[in-house]
C-alpha cells in the first residue's frame, strides 16, 4: 500500500452560484476525504475565490483529486502547495473557556504562551483568539481542556507559497 | 450581425440555430410553455415530441453519437427534470454531448417549494459536465453559446440550463447570426499532445516485441477522422488491436489485425493479448474495470501509453508509463508525423512471433456455438442479422445486457459512430429511444435496436413517438423471457437461485406492435429467422421482430469479476472449474 500523504491545495475559482458545491460534491461523490476547507473571495474586480482545502490521500488519489479539481468548468488553476515548495499555513481559532481561580489563572498563563488574546471575558470566561499553525491551535486546545473548555470555532487552514512568485 | 429585442424564449431558439441545431427531442409543461409558443411561430428547429422525458435524452444521446454533432433535449421543470437525469447520467459516463434545457419557476418562486419546482442544478451538478441557472435575461444569450461549446469541446458531456419561467418571458437586445468562438475563461482543454511525450511514445512503439493497440471511445469522439489516422497508424505498424465496447466502429471490424472486443466479454485473443503484450498503446479508453478485470493482475509485463483528452483519466486506475494529454486525433496524426520520420526498424522476428501467438489463441475460435435445429441461438439471430444487412447504410443501438453483449461480438462495424450503446452507466431503455434519434438524423438508413425484452420494456412508450413520426425504426428483440444477465450472474455465482429476474406476463409483441399501427414479427424456429429478418429489412415502416432464443443460453467468453484476463471463461465447460473470489462476489 502506498502511504497516505496530507496536502494542502488551493484552487482559485469563479465566484459564480454553486462553486462551492461544485468542489465539495466532487469530494464526497468520489469518496475523497476533506480534513477542512476554506473559502473567501480574494479578487472582487474578476470574482475569484480562494478555495484551500486540506486532504489526504495515497500519491495517486491526491493527483486524482487535483485532476478531477482541474476539470470543473468554473476552476481557474489549482496549486498544491505540499509539492510547491515551501508554503505558510495559517488557522484562527476562537476557544471559550470556563472556569475560575487557578484554573482562570491558569488559561489565562498558557494563553500567553501561545500569544492567544482574550476577546471577551466575563467573572468566569474567556474567549481566546488563537492563530497558528492547526498544529499549534491543536496543541492549545489540548491544554485548555482541563482548564474548562465549553466551545472551539475554527477556521480551517489557509496557505500561501513562500517566497516572491505568486501562483 | 443584427441586434434586436427578443424575448428569453426567442433568444434560446435564435441561440441554437446560430449554433447549427436543427432538431431538438422535448416534452413541454407549464414552466416551459413560453419556449413551446416561441417554437410554435417559427420553422428553423424541429422538434420530436416524447412520450417521457428520459426517451428524450436517450435520442438525443443517439442523435449526437450517430452524427458527432451536439444533441439538444427541452423539458420543463420538476419531473421534467428529474426524469432526465438518468440520460444526462448516461451521456456523462459515455462522454455525448448533450445539452438540455430545463424550465424552472420563476426565480421570486425558487426557493418556495413552488409546484413543480425541483432543485435542477443541485440534483444535476454530478451528473452533467456543468450546468447553469440563469436569473437574468441578459446573461442568456452568453450561457447559451458557452454552454454548447462546453458540451461540443474537450470531453464532450451533458450541459444542463436552467431556465426560469420569467427569464424566457423578459426580453434584451441579442445579437443575431454566427458568434465568434467562445473564449471561455476557465475551461481551455488540451488538444495539441506535448511533441516530447509523443516522440517517446513513437519510440516505444517501434521497439515493441508484443504490441497491442487498446482503443476506445475517445477516436470515435474525436470525429471520423480520428478513425481514419488509427487505421492507418495501425496498418504502418502492423500491430494487433482490440477495441472497447464504446470504440467499437473506430477501426475495421473485418481487417485481421482487429482482434475484437477486450474486456469481460471480449474475445479470447483480445484478453490474453492484453495479459502478455509488453507495450500497450492506449489510446482514447480509459482502463474501466469492466476492460481491467482484476487490476493488480492486469496485463502486468507492459509498459502503458496512454493518450486521452481528460487529464483526470491519466492514472486514474492503471499507473501508465507515458501519459499523453490531447485529442486523439490531433496526437495521432503527429505519431504518424514522426513514424514517418524516424523511420523504425521494427522488432519482425519478435513481431511476427507475436502474430504467432496471437493465431493460436484466435484458433480457439472463442466466439463459436452450437445451432441447434428447434431453438433459436441468439448468437445465430444476430450473425444471421449481420449477413443480411452487411449491404445496407446500417445504424446499430443496443439496451442492455446478454443481448447487448451479444451484439458487441457478433455485429462487424467497419465505420465509427455506427454504434450507438450504453457503456458506462449500462442503462436499459436506452436503445429504443437512441434509435429513434439516429433515425431523425439519418431518415433514410436502417436503424435497429438490438433489444431483450426486458430493455425495451423500460423506454417502450416511445413506440408512440415512431409512430408519429413515422420512423421505420426496427426493434431487434433477443426474448428469453428472463433479465438475461442477471440470470446468467445467479447461475454462475449464486447457485442457479433465479430470484426476480424472470418477466411472467410479458406482452404479445406483435399484437402490441400493430395496436400501434406497426408491424410486428415473431420466429421461433431456427428456420424462421431469416425471413423475419428480411420481411423487417424491406418493409418501411417501424418494426417489432420478437426473436424466441434459448432461454438459458450464457454470453461467452467471460471474465468472471474479480478475476484477471488470463483465466477467462470459454464455455459453459468451463463453469463449474473456477469458483468466483470472495474479492469478485464484492465487485458489481
Amino acid at each position: 500500500m502506498e502511504p497516505i500523504e496530507r496536502h494542502t491545495i488551493a484552487v482559485l475559482v469563479d465566484n459564480e452560484a454553486g462553486v462551492l458545491a461544485r468542489v465539495i460534491g466532487l469530494f464526497s461523490g468520489r469518496g475523497y476525504n476533506i480534513e477542512s476547507l476554506t473559502v473567501a473571495e480574494v479578487d472582487p474586480e474578476s470574482a475569484v475565490s480562494r478555495i484551500t482545502v486540506v486532504t489526504s490521500g495515497t500519491p495517486m488519489i491526491i493527483a486524482q483529486i487535483k485532476a478531477q479539481l482541474d476539470r470543473l468548468v468554473p476552476v481557474h488553476r489549482i496549486c498544491d502547495l505540499t509539492d510547491g515548495g515551501a508554503s505558510v499555513e495559517r488557522e484562527l481559532a476562537l476557544v471559550k473557556v470556563r472556569g475560575t481561580g487557578n484554573k482562570r489563572v491558569e488559561a489565562l498563563r498558557i494563553a500567553d504562551i501561545f500569544r492567544a488574546r482574550a476577546i471577551d471575558s466575563t467573572n468566569n470566561s474567556f474567549v481566546f483568539e488563537i492563530s497558528g499553525s492547526p498544529e499549534k491551535i491543536d496543541a492549545f486546545i489540548n491544554l485548555m481542556r482541563t482548564l474548562g473548555l465549553v466551545e472551539i470555532s475554527r477556521t480551517g487552514a489557509v496557505a500561501i507559497a513562500r517566497g516572491a512568485k505568486g501562483i | 450581425m443584427a441586434k434586436r429585442k427578443l424575448s428569453g424564449s426567442d433568444i434560446v431558439i435564435q441561440s441554437l440555430v446560430d449554433a447549427g441545431v436543427d432538431t431538438i427531442f422535448g416534452y413541454p409543461g407549464g414552466a416551459v410553455l413560453p419556449i413551446y409558443d416561441a417554437l410554435f411561430k417559427q420553422n428553423r428547429l424541429k422538434h420530436v415530441l416524447v412520450r417521457q422525458e428520459g426517451g428524450a435524452v436517450h435520442m438525443a444521446e443517439g442523435y449526437a453519437r450517430s452524427t458527432g454533432k451536439l444533441g439538444v433535449v427541452l423539458v420543463t421543470s420538476g419531473p421534467g427534470a428529474t426524469n432526465a437525469v438518468t440520460g444526462l447520467t448516461d451521456a456523462l459516463m459515455d462522454s455525448i454531448p448533450v445539452l438540455c434545457l430545463t424550465g424552472q419557476v420563476p426565480t421570486h418562486l425558487i426557493g418556495n417549494d413552488a409546484f413543480q419546482e425541483a432543485d435542477t442544478t443541485g440534483i444535476t451538478r454530478p451528473c452533467t459536465k456543468h450546468n447553469y441557472l440563469v436569473r437574468d435575461v441578459k446573461d442568456l444569450g452568453r450561457v447559451m453559446q458557452e454552454a454548447v461549446y462546453v458540451a461540443r469541446s474537450g470531453r464532450p458531456g451533458p450541459v444542463v440550463i436552467d431556465l426560469p419561467k420569467d427569464v424566457l418571458i423578459n426580453e434584451t437586445t441579442f445579437e443575431i447570426g454566427k458568434k465568434p468562438p467562445v473564449k471561455h475563461k476557465t475551461y481551455r482543454p488540451q488538444i495539441k499532445g506535448d511533441s516530447s511525450k509523443i516522440r517517446e511514445a513513437v519510440e516505444l512503439i517501434a521497439k515493441a516485441k508484443r504490441p497491442l493497440f487498446y482503443c476506445g471511445g475517445g477516436v470515435v469522439n474525436s470525429g471520423p477522422r480520428g478513425s481514419k489516422l488509427l487505421t492507418e497508424f495501425v496498418r504502418m505498424t502492423g500491430y494487433p488491436i482490440t477495441l472497447t465496447l464504446m470504440g467499437l466502429g473506430a477501426f475495421p471490424a473485418t481487417d485481421k489485425k482487429f482482434l475484437g472486443m477486450v474486456g469481460m466479454h471480449g474475445t479470447y485473443e483480445s484478453n490474453l493479448a492484453m495479459h502478455d503484450c509488453d507495450l500497450m498503446i492506449n489510446i482514447g479508453a480509459r482502463f474501466d474495470d469492466r476492460v481491467t478485470g482484476l487490476i493488480s493482475k492486469f496485463s502486468p509485463g507492459s509498459k502503458k501509453i496512454h493518450v486521452d483528452i481528460d487529464p483526470s483519466s491519466i492514472n486514474k486506475n492503471v499507473a501508465v508509463d507515458v501519459p499523453i494529454i490531447g485529442d486523439c486525433a490531433s496526437v495521432l496524426a503527429e505519431m504518424i508525423k514522426v513514424w514517418k520520420e524516424i523511420k523504425p526498424s521494427k522488432n519482425t522476428k519478435a513481431i511476427n512471433s507475436w502474430w504467432d501467438q496471437i493465431e493460436k489463441w484466435r484458433k480457439r475460435d472463442c466466439l463459436g456455438y452450437t445451432q441447434s435445429k428447434d431453438i433459436i441461438k441468439p448468437q445465430y439471430a444476430l450473425e444471421r442479422l449481420q449477413a443480411l444487412t452487411k449491404d445496407r447504410d446500417t445504424y446499430i443501438t443496443t439496451e442492455v445486457g446478454q443481448h447487448q453483449m451479444w451484439a458487441a461480438q457478433y455485429l462487424k462495424f467497419n465505420e465509427p459512430n455506427r454504434w450507438m450503446t450504453s457503456g458506462g452507466l449500462g442503462t436499459m431503455g436506452y436503445g429504443f429511444p437512441a434509435a429513434i434519434g439516429v433515425q431523425m438524423a439519418h431518415p433514410k438508413a436502417t436503424v435497429i435496436d438490438i433489444s431483450g425484452e426486458a430493455s425495451f420494456q423500460m423506454n417502450i412508450q416511445e413506440m408512440s413517438t415512431a409512430m408519429q413520426y413515422r420512423l421505420p425504426v426496427k426493434v431487434f428483440i433477443l426474448n428469453n423471457e428472463y433479465m438475461g444477465m442477471v440470470r446468467q450472474w445467479q447461475e454462475l455465482l449464486y447457485g442457479s437461485r433465479y430470484s426476480e429476474s424472470y418477466t411472467a406476463s410479458l406482452p404479445d409483441f406483435v399484437k402490441l406492435a400493430e395496436s400501434y399501427g406497426a408491424v410486428g414479427l415473431r420466429a421461433t424456429k431456427p428456420s424462421e429467422v431469416d425471413d423475419v429478418i428480411k420481411e423487417m429489412l424491406d418493409n418501411d415502416q417501424f418494426t417489432i421482430a420478437d426473436i424466441a432464443i434459448d432461454k438459458g443460453e450464457n454470453c461467452f467468453p467471460m471474465i468472471p469479476s474479480g478475476a484477471p484476463h488470463n483465466e477467462m471463461l470459454l464455455g459453459p465447460e468451463d463453469e463449474a472449474a473456477k469458483p468466483t473470489s470472495e474479492e469478485g462476489m464484492v465487485l458489481v
